[in-house]
């Protein structure tokens, strides 16, 4: 078991080694940050452009530009900006303020999400089943960029019915807060709350879906009852065996649910206008930095894996099938 | 097996007077989407204390629904009327939670698959103990709960309770979980056991461990039993009545002797007439039932088995019959207004079939008059060896060990002869079967099909092989493109094989005609024919090319009995009027019997018997053999109690691990019998195939003829 | 799940061509056929039928309503600066003044050509490499199922936002075939996974045996049995690559000015969603009732499709609920 968990860890390494190296490539072989420079007005000198292109490495071919940033991250140096910023200084910051988004979505993504599918599954062809489906369809079909700015909106209104600026839409903490730290607390959570629903809301609708029809299949199946035989009511039947049995697949779902929650995050951070990962993302194409945006694909890959590593774990615990083997 | 750690609270006597169990016009009615399914109409029996009904009938005539009716489980779209009566308590209109309180405790049930009747979940011990902590929350501690679980598994006769009481279900073998399921359903001590199809998926060999094993349970709980079956061989030794279902009624209800001997019912009549008999060695006519079940979305009035009826007389269309006392007794009932007519034929049971349905035996084909070793050998296997490795590892897959699939086998198939490959699953009939329709060079030995050997044949030569060697598989569900018309079906081989245009378009109508079939069908599609219908054009399609070989993979196992006899009478006749060879696999010996001229029986790889049918059947020399024939159930109640049964212990090794020497010696009665120097011989030499008799070989060291029919 | 279709659809022609039916008439009194049936259920479901005339409403309405409307998408109204919808200007104006119905119009007619597109181009991709890897397995496959791993570390939205750098200024063409290029990966998977599935029902291995090539197999066999699959993944596709291209589009990674999509528009008026909604609100309403038709015209498919489908019993009760109320 262990060996699989660990044989499973070494394969995502590889994974996440080979999507760096891939997204480093086609970023230094599609970018060109020294046109950029020279755009401007008034045009910089050749001199310092070549020492620019100089400090970019761009006279190394990819391959060995790649083994030099690659060698520094494994030191902690991700090198620097197009700016000539060390990316180390921010990428701390960043990190944190993506990772509490990702977070907080993904835990409730998953725990709202298994019981509103649960409820929807032995409710079935009831009404709060057609509500709830009605529901995950219409946050389905509703990408984050325009679940963003109508959740704008909506705290727009209900701060305008109360009368004060309850919801906050921009940033995540105001900008210079004074205050004891139960203040600033209640000043993050009021910066928190709309973003962490706008990742949040998408991730309840797809879980739910999966965890309905997953159920669905449980509630035909022999076992249940089996269970219900031997004397157990149908409710107790389908939380002890139904319900447990019918995670098992869930499991396998949580890789794929967050590699959605990290391009919803992309979207919620310039939308809510936090300065995390995504953010940072948009930024490095923009100013078409590929060591930006290689961080950027390292931190998504190493935040994918762990979590398809996870889920290989909730699997196996999950499921004895697995376990034994 | 030892009950004596065992408490169960006072065997014999009934808790209340009366009938456990009363049935009273019970309807049950499912939504569907040509409309509703009446699947039970107007059903009454009763079941008495320590009492054995089997209730017998094909898929779709309502049998298992009326029992789950009995249980409270059914889905809550269907609609139930009528009364069920448990120990004098009306069940029906009960809440989830009362009915909880009987289920398991009063009434318990084992379902027909036990391989899904286990939460995978959770280990076979927690799920018995939970049946028992459901019922006596407080008075039964958890460990003592476990501890009875252990003490369950044992008597159930699951070897090393204490240890596999931990394990999950899926390492169990299908035998074994249903063995599980059966020491839930007496956990508690019941007073009612419903078993629905308790053997229909498990091995013959299995089937008679289980049925021993239900008689225990009933004679340690004392319970009344309720055994739900197609097969009228599996009740006939164990139930004390029965009753016969037919389109969601009971059609004949009676005691088992009267209903074996005189049934009175034209139905009950036809399905004793398809099965074929293990015990009968001169060619017995087999009674097809024509036609299909009716669909009970909207029954036409009248009999619902007259369209398919023999003895079918107007008046039977006017009103459905109602179940009548016949014979003078209260006892035999049957719904039929002909009853009369049938009792006043001098045959008896499967006799009586033959001369009302008009059932005829297939002549011999012209090929089978010249002497055996004078015909052509159409198929020959030598030393055929298949092996599988054993992976492990989901990501990087490592091989740990190898599966001995197929052991160095022999045979020869000749011209216009059948021969059936019989054993249980996992005995590596169907690799067999693989490799020879493969035509690839095997890993071990050789197989030569009309002399030519498969591994120096190149593409085009084996392409052309193929022509002579056609094949017929077991699902006739999944044997059938759903996308291509019947026409595109049956035509296909011939347009592989280059056949011109004009000429497809002749031979196909021609063939739909052979295999009994209206060609101005051709143009619809596989779902719209019935699994017996499907599996004749299954026949068809391999019949195309004219081959000289048939290979039958269980071609009627998937089919129920009144389908099944007419499948193989039409086999019967295709090889006689065409003179062809069969190599028919099957797990069904009495199928066999009826249908082969020699016989090879498999276990774990290696062929054990072979030789010619009547010889096999009639003095086996191989225990193994002996003890398959034996665990066979016969329709006959009188011989089915007077039988001796031998009863092979555990389940088939695996054939990653054989055993050494004989590879049968770990289950072998006889071997468990014999002093330890002529053991030794049997752990340390493999036995190789003797000739017993005249086309008769055996791989036992201590074969000896044993009569079990 | 075993998915089959008979006649009416498109992807089976391949094998229902080959040999002309002996009796060519067809009976009247024939049994349903799965095609009526199908269509009978689909029918049924009255979200699927809303959703289809809601599909083919606005692919009527953004070809044709430009046609109607006075305004063009680059015609200025120098007597209407950023003003709310009315008469004259039914979707409003923008700050310089263009009509927003004219450019919603031009911005759905680039999406929805994009979403039909790519769909139908990474599904039939799918299709071919599905059924391929799954029948030979070997190399290809392994190599197949390698990629859909990496996808799933590197999203398809993070290379192509990448590579949005080198193609800006390009055709939108290029945009199309990217989208197509990274989204057949994971239906190739599925449809991979029914061919190993597929290959192992007897009425292939029937085919395999009377002598039936491994190419006519795929084309006759397999490929006509997924229709239905390869049906339902081509309607979601259209969804999803309507919502891959807007979410590109919104940061500027996708359609590229002059061209117009409904991303392109979000993407600029997102911030005022606060301020001037209307200038947010007809571009995102048109994208999301949009990709909440085609989701539900691919469930209704499904439905209709899947003949293990267990909403037969819903269908019963709707109706006898309808009958009660």
């Amino acid at each position: 078991m262990a060996g699989f968990l660990l044989r499973r860890l070494v394969n995502y390494v590889v994974l996440a080694l080979v999507a760096t190296f891939l997204a480093f490539t086609l970023a230094s072989a599609t970018f060109d940050p020294i046109g950029v420079l020279q755009q401007r007005n008034p045009p910089p000198p050749a001199a310092s452009i070549e020492a620019k292109k100089r400090d970019l490495h761009l006279d190394q071919p990819i391959p060995q530009r790649f083994v030099t940033w690659m060698s520094g991250v494994v030191q902690g140096d991700f090198g620097r900006t197009v700016a000539d910023r060390p990316i180390t200084d921010e990428l701390g910051r960043r990190i944190g303020v993506s990772l509490r988004l990702f977070l907080l979505g993904i835990t409730f993504g998953i725990v709202f999400g298994v019981l509103l599918g649960v409820v929807s599954a032995i409710r079935q062809y009831k009404f709060s089943d057609y509500f709830a489906t009605l529901f995950s369809f219409i946050l389905l079909s509703m990408p984050v960029l325009v679940l963003g700015p109508l959740l704008k909106l909506g705290a727009q209104g209900l701060n305008d019915a109360i009368g004060s600026n309850v919801l906050i839409f921009v940033g995540e903490a105001t900008p210079g807060f004074q205050g004891n730290w139960f203040e600033s607390l209640v000043d993050r959570l009021q910066h928190l709350i709309l973003p962490t629903l706008a990742i949040a809301l998408g991730q309840i609708a797809f879980y739910s879906r999966y965890q309905r029809s997953s159920m669905l299949d449980v509630l035909g199946s022999d076992f249940l009852r089996t269970a219900q035989a031997k004397g157990l009511t149908r409710r107790k039947a389908l939380f002890k065996h139904g319900l447990r049995t019918a995670l098992i697949p869930m499991a396998t779902l949580f890789a794929f649910g967050f590699g959605l929650l990290v391009v919803g995050g992309t979207f919620t951070e310039k939308i809510f206008t936090w300065y995390g990962m995504g953010d940072w993302l948009v930024v490095g194409i923009g100013s078409q930095d590929a060591n930006i945006t290689a961080t950027v694909t390292l931190f998504v890959a190493v935040c994918v894996l762990f979590s398809g590593w996870l889920a290989d774990v909730l699997y196996a615990a999950l499921d004895p099938r697995i376990r034994v083997n | 097996m030892t009950t004596s750690e065992i408490q169960f609270d006072t065997p014999a006597t009934p808790a209340t007077e009366g009938p456990v169990l009363q049935v009273e016009d019970l309807h049950v009615s499912f939504p569907s989407e040509a409309g509703r399914v009446h699947a039970v109409r107007g059903l009454s029996y009763h079941v008495s204390p320590g009492e054995v009904l089997g209730i017998v009938g094909e898929s779709g005539s309502g049998k298992s629904v009326s029992s789950l009716a009995v249980m409270g489980l059914l889905p809550s779209s269907a609609r139930i009327s009528g009364s069920i009566k448990f120990q004098g308590r009306e069940l029906i209109g009960q809440n989830d939670a009362e009915l909880s309180k009987i289920r398991g405790r009063r009434i318990s049930m084992v379902f027909q698959d036990p391989l899904s009747a286990l939460t995978p979940v959770y280990t076979v011990g927690d799920q018995i103990a939970e049946a028992i902590l459901v019922h006596k929350k407080g008075a039964v501690s958890k460990a003592a709960a476990n501890k009875r679980a252990v003490e369950l598994l044992d008597l159930v006769g699951i070897p090393n309770a204490v240890e596999r009481a931990k394990a999950f279900p899926h390492e169990f073998s299908g035998g074994m979980r249903q063995r599980a399921v059966i020491a839930m359903a007496i956990a508690n001590d019941p007073d009612l056991i419903i078993a629905d199809e308790p053997t229909t998926a498990l091995d013959v060999t299995v089937q008679a461990q289980v049925l021993q094993l239900l008689e225990t349970a009933q004679e340690v709980t004392g319970a009344g039993i309720v055994i739900i079956t197609h097969d009228l061989g599996v009740v006939a030794g164990f139930a004390d009545r029965l009753m016969v279902m037919y389109a969601g009624r009971a059609v004949e209800k009676g005691n088992v002797d009267e209903i074996y001997q005189q049934p009175r019912m034209p139905y009950t009549l036809g399905l004793l007439g398809s099965i074929p008999r293990l015990d009968v060695s001169e060619k017995q006519a087999l009674v097809p039932i024509k036609g299909n079940p009716p669909s009970l979305t909207d029954l036409p009035p009248g009999c619902p088995f007259a369209p398919r009826c023999p003895m079918v007389v107007d008046a039977c269309h006017t009103a459905e019959p109602p179940l009548v006392d016949v014979d003078g007794s209260a006892e035999h009932q049957a719904a039929c207004i002909r009853t009369n007519e049938i009792a006043a034929t001098d045959a008896e049971g499967a006799e009586a079939a033959v001369e009302i349905f008009g059932a005829e035996v297939a002549d011999e084909p012209e090929v089978a008059k010249i002497p055996r070793d004078q015909r052509d050998i159409v198929l020959e296997l030598d030393q055929l060896v298949k092996e599988y490795p054993v992976n492990k590892g989901v990501v990087f897959k490592r091989r740990v060990g190898t599966v001995h699939a197929v052991a160095g086998i022999s045979f020869d198939i000749r011209e216009g002869e059948t021969l059936g490959l019989v054993g249980e699953s996992g005995c590596g009939k169907t690799t067999t079967l693989m490799e020879i329709l493969n035509l690839q060079k095997p890993m071990g030995g050789e197989i030569s099909v009309l002399g030519t050997k498969s591994s120096d044949v190149d593409g085009k030569r084996r392409f052309a092989i193929r022509r002579d060697m056609s094949v017929v598989f077991q699902d006739p569900m999944a044997s059938l493109d759903p996308r291509l018309t019947i026409h595109d079906c049956i035509a296909e081989p011939m347009q592989v094989h280059g056949y011109a245009k004009d000429e497809i378009n002749r031979r196909v109508p021609e063939l739909m005609r052979l295999v009994g079939l209206r060609p101005d069908q051709l143009s619809r599609y596989p779902g719209e024919f019935s699994g017996g219908q499907r599996q004749r054009i299954g026949i068809a399609r391999a019949l195309a090319l004219e081959p000289k070989l048939v290979v039958l993979d269980e071609p009627v196992s998937a089919l129920d009995v009144s389908i099944q006899a007419g499948v193989i009478n039409l086999l019967e006749e295709l090889k006689s009027k065409l003179g062809l060879a069969y190599l028919f696999v099957a797990h069904d010996l009495s199928v066999v019997r009826h249908i082969a001229d020699r016989v090879a029986v498999m276990y774990l790889g290696k062929i054990i018997e072979i030789g010619e049918v009547d010889s096999v059947f009639d003095a086996p020399r191989h225990p193994y053999t002996q003890a398959l024939l034996s665990a066979i159930p016969i329709p006959d109640p009188v011989k089915e109690r007077q039988r001796e049964r031998i009863i092979l212990t555990g389940d088939l090794p695996s054939p990653a691990n054989p055993p050494s020497g004989c590879r049968f010696r770990t289950r072998c009665f006889l071997h468990a019998q014999l002093p330890p120097e002529k053991q030794r011989q049997c752990i340390e030499v493999e036995p190789l195939r003797e000739v017993q008799a005249e086309d008769h070989e055996a791989a036992c060291h201590f074969a000896q003829i044993r009569q079990v029919l | 799940m075993t998915v089959i279709l008979n006649e009416g659809d498109a992807a089976g022609t391949t094998g229902a061509a080959s040999g002309s039916p002996v009796d060519a008439a067809p009976e009247p009194e024939k049994a349903m056929t799965r095609g009526r049936l199908v269509l009978i259920r689909f029918m049924r479901n009255k979200l699927a039928l809303v959703g289809l005339v809601v599909i083919i409403g606005m692919y009527l309405m953004a070809f044709v309503g430009p046609l109607l409307s006075k305004w063009t998408y680059d015609q200025q109204d120098y007597a209407a600066f950023l003003e709310p919808p009315y008469a004259d200007h039914i979707f409003g104006t923008d700050k310089i003044g263009t009509d927003m119905f004219a450019l919603t119009m031009r911005g759905l007619q680039k999406s929805l050509i994009i979403g039909l597109l790519v769909a139908l181009i990474s599904t039939t991709i799918a299709a071919v490499v599905g059924a391929a890897a799954g029948y030979f397995l070997g190399v290809a496959d392994k190599a197949l199922m390698w990629v859909v791993d990496l996808l799933l570390v590197l999203p398809s939205f993070l290379i192509i936002a990448i590579l949005s750098p080198w193609f800006r200024g390009k055709s939108w063409w290029l945009l199309v075939i990217m989208l197509a290029a990274f989204q057949w990966m994971i239906t190739a998977r599925i449809v991979r996974g029914m061919t190993l599935t597929l290959k192992e029902r007897e009425f292939v291995k029937a085919a395999k045996f009377m002598g039936q090539p491994a190419r006519k197999i795929i084309a006759k066999h397999i490929v006509p049995n997924m229709a239905s699959l390869l049906i339902i993944d081509a309607t979601i596709n259209v969804g999803s690559a309507v919502l891959a291209e807007t979410g590109l589009s919104f940061f500027g990674f996708g359609v590229q000015s002059p061209d117009v999509s409904l991303g392109t528009m979000i993407g600029l008026y997102a911030e005022s969603a606060t301020t001037f909604p209307w200038l947010f609100l007809f571009p995102a309403g048109f994208l999301v009732v949009f990709v909440l038709a085609v989701n539900w015209v691919g469930d209704g498919l499904r439905d209709a499709l899947d003949p293990t489908s267990t909403r037969v019993r819903r269908k019963e009760k709707k109706t006898k609920e309808k009958a009660a109320a």
